[in-house]
């Protein structure tokens, strides 16, 4: 499947990363090469019925619908590693235009 | 015979032959990684309070005595996507450079309540994407066998570490072989633990559903050792499974999937020929299994596991926490943070994992890669009806030159053998067979083990057939 500068750039907005012109030409070559090697899967006879799920045995997990901590115990330690803050809110800027 | 020679057995019974102390053990191992690891880079950085931690194990096995956990004043190295409280914990990224842990990982707690203390944060590729290493932000960690050439990765550091006696056991972690195969390539031994078992609270997510923390060794006791101690059921990983006691295979029949293990280099496979003609002189039986989804687990992994990368990796946004440059607004912040903080493996990840979720790709991909780990896990479930061990060599050859694999397919192909074990869950050990020689370079390469789920107890015991290590 080719992959056009395009189609990079399209995954760059969706991946949420700003890439120069150069990382873009690079990309394209990588990810055409890997879509060709993963595509052998296209290949793979599978079963009409076969499952989507691997671990078969895995079921939903719950916990008490409750405070697992008191309030405030991490706050600091969190807030602290915020890039900005502004009393125990972590700033970000307008989200809606 | 240096203390940095011995095992964690052997450091275990000195101690409590008093023949030395914690504290000493702590201080070779610190004048050895100052000596070494300019060279190799195995460690990103060395723990300033080791000795007061040495001291402090020290007064528990005082207070313990005998009856001490067997872990007790033992240094671990650790790798650096796993959380230690107040440590710093980079996943070798520039994105989480300056990041603190605020909690410990599970296994950490585990360890410390054994009274081990910590070394130091070992080198990996970048959030743990790699097989060398060399994706790391903070440079390449050399192989001690060979300083031209990669220990391995991703959790690079840890086995370079532990092959180099920077430090006698080292955490590793897996999401496709990134235990496993840096063992092969140090000489070591390790363990992917079945899924489920070790708590995945604390380490750094890359993709959840594979992702596993297990221990790298110079024996296969030590390996145990440490998989006993950091395993068990987690209210914080609603994955780990419920405690169950050491469970076996019935029989010492071991598969070998002829034509997928043929894609390993030449003077492996014929080791590999060797390492089966050992077992058979030990009891086992050899016989050839089908595996015809084997070849595809890889292909299947590439798909799988960027589409969890670009989920988990979301939350790194230049807004929460770590790297962060302020843009025009909102969407230019998240875009120049993450352009900057993330290398090139990363963000090619993040672009294939949104590629295979996007609509219109997602049938063909994701949805189709997910069929085919059940596919896989029926195929094991078929060979293991007979037998209950698959052999493969770790990996397809020994430690390769840096930048010898500058495509990236081509690096991916180092985990071909890893991938059943990782998209279903299985256990696998990987342990030493003879040396290979490249280059007049005498260099190690494994084998690996996989068998049913839970049956870690078996693969100790074959591996330690394997290299006649005794209790």
């Amino acid at each position: 499947m080719a992959i056009s500068a395009d189609d990079v750039r399209k995954l760059a907005v969706l991946g949420r990363l700003s890439l120069t012109d150069e990382e873009i030409t690079k990309l394209q070559g990588e990810i055409e090469s890997i879509v060709a090697y993963v595509d052998v899967i296209q290949k793979v006879p599978l079963p009409e019925t076969s499952n989507t799920s691997t671990h078969l045995d895995l079921e939903n997990v719950m916990r008490e619908d409750e405070n697992p901590h008191e309030a405030g115990k991490y706050t600091e330690a969190l807030l602290v590693q915020a890039p900005r803050r502004e009393g125990d809110y972590v700033k970000v800027k307008k989200v809606l235009g | 015979m240096e203390l940095t020679d011995l095992s964690v057995k052997e450091l275990g019974e000195g101690y409590r032959a008093k023949t030395f102390s914690v504290v000493d053990v702590a201080k070779a191992h610190l004048v050895r990684i100052e000596k070494e690891n300019p060279v190799l880079n195995a460690y990103l950085e060395v723990f300033d309070d080791v000795i007061a931690e040495a001291e402090r194990a020290e007064k528990i096995l005082a207070d313990k005595g005998a009856g001490a956990h067997l872990l007790t004043g033992i240094p671990i190295a650790v790798k650096d996507n796993i959380l230690i409280q107040g440590k710093r914990v980079s996943a070798a990224s520039k994105m989480l450079e300056n990041y603190v842990a605020t909690y410990d990982a599970t296994a950490i707690t585990h360890l410390k309540n054994a009274g081990a203390f910590f070394l130091g944060r070992t080198n990996m590729d970048e959030f743990a994407m790699g097989s060398s290493t060399e994706h790391s932000a903070y440079g390449v960690t050399k192989n001690p066998h060979d300083i031209t050439r990669v220990p391995g990765g991703s959790s690079g550091g840890s086995a370079s570490a532990v092959a180099a006696h920077l430090a006698p056991i080292a955490l590793g972690s897996e999401t496709c072989g990134s235990i496993r195969q840096p063992v092969s390539l140090c000489g070591l031994v390790g363990l992917k633990p079945t899924y489920g078992e070790v708590s995945r609270s604390g380490l750094i997510a890359m993709g959840s559903s594979l992702d596993q923390i297990g221990p790298i060794a110079r024996t296969v006791y030590d390996t145990k050792l440490v998989f006993d101690t950091i395993r068990g059921q987690d209210s914080l990983d609603g994955t780990t499974l419920p405690n169950q006691g050491e469970t076996r295979v019935s029989n010492k029949r071991i598969g070998v999937p002829r034509e997928f293990v043929k894609d390993a280099q030449p003077d492996v496979r014929e080791n590999f020929e060797k390492t089966l003609d050992t077992l058979r002189s030990k009891g086992y039986e050899i016989v050839d299994i089908e595996f015809p989804s084997a070849p595809y687990g890889l292909a299947a992994y590439y798909i799988v596991m960027p589409a969890e990368v670009s989920t988990n990796l979301a939350r790194l946004d230049g807004v929460r926490y770590g790297l962060s440059y302020e843009g025009k607004n909102l969407l230019d912040e998240y875009e120049q943070s993450r352009a900057r903080g993330f290398g090139a493996e990363t963000k090619r990840r993040v672009m294939l994992g949104a590629y295979v979720l996007s609509s219109g790709y997602y049938d063909a991909y994701y949805k189709r890669a997910t069929a085919l780990r059940s596919v896989i896990a029926e195929d094991l479930a078929k060979a293991f009806a007979d037998v209950s061990f698959i052999a493969t060599p770790t990996t397809p050859g020994p430690a390769f030159k840096i930048g010898e694999k500058s495509d990236p397919v081509s690096m991916y192909l180092e985990d071909i053998f890893a991938a059943p074990a990782n998209l279903t869950g299985i256990p696998a050990i990987s342990v030493p067979m003879n040396m290979v020689v490249r280059d007049g370079v005498s260099l190690p390469v494994g084998v690996q083990f996989m068998s049913p789920k839970r049956t870690e107890s078996s693969l100790f015991d074959i591996a330690r057939d394997l290299i006649g290590e005794t209790l």
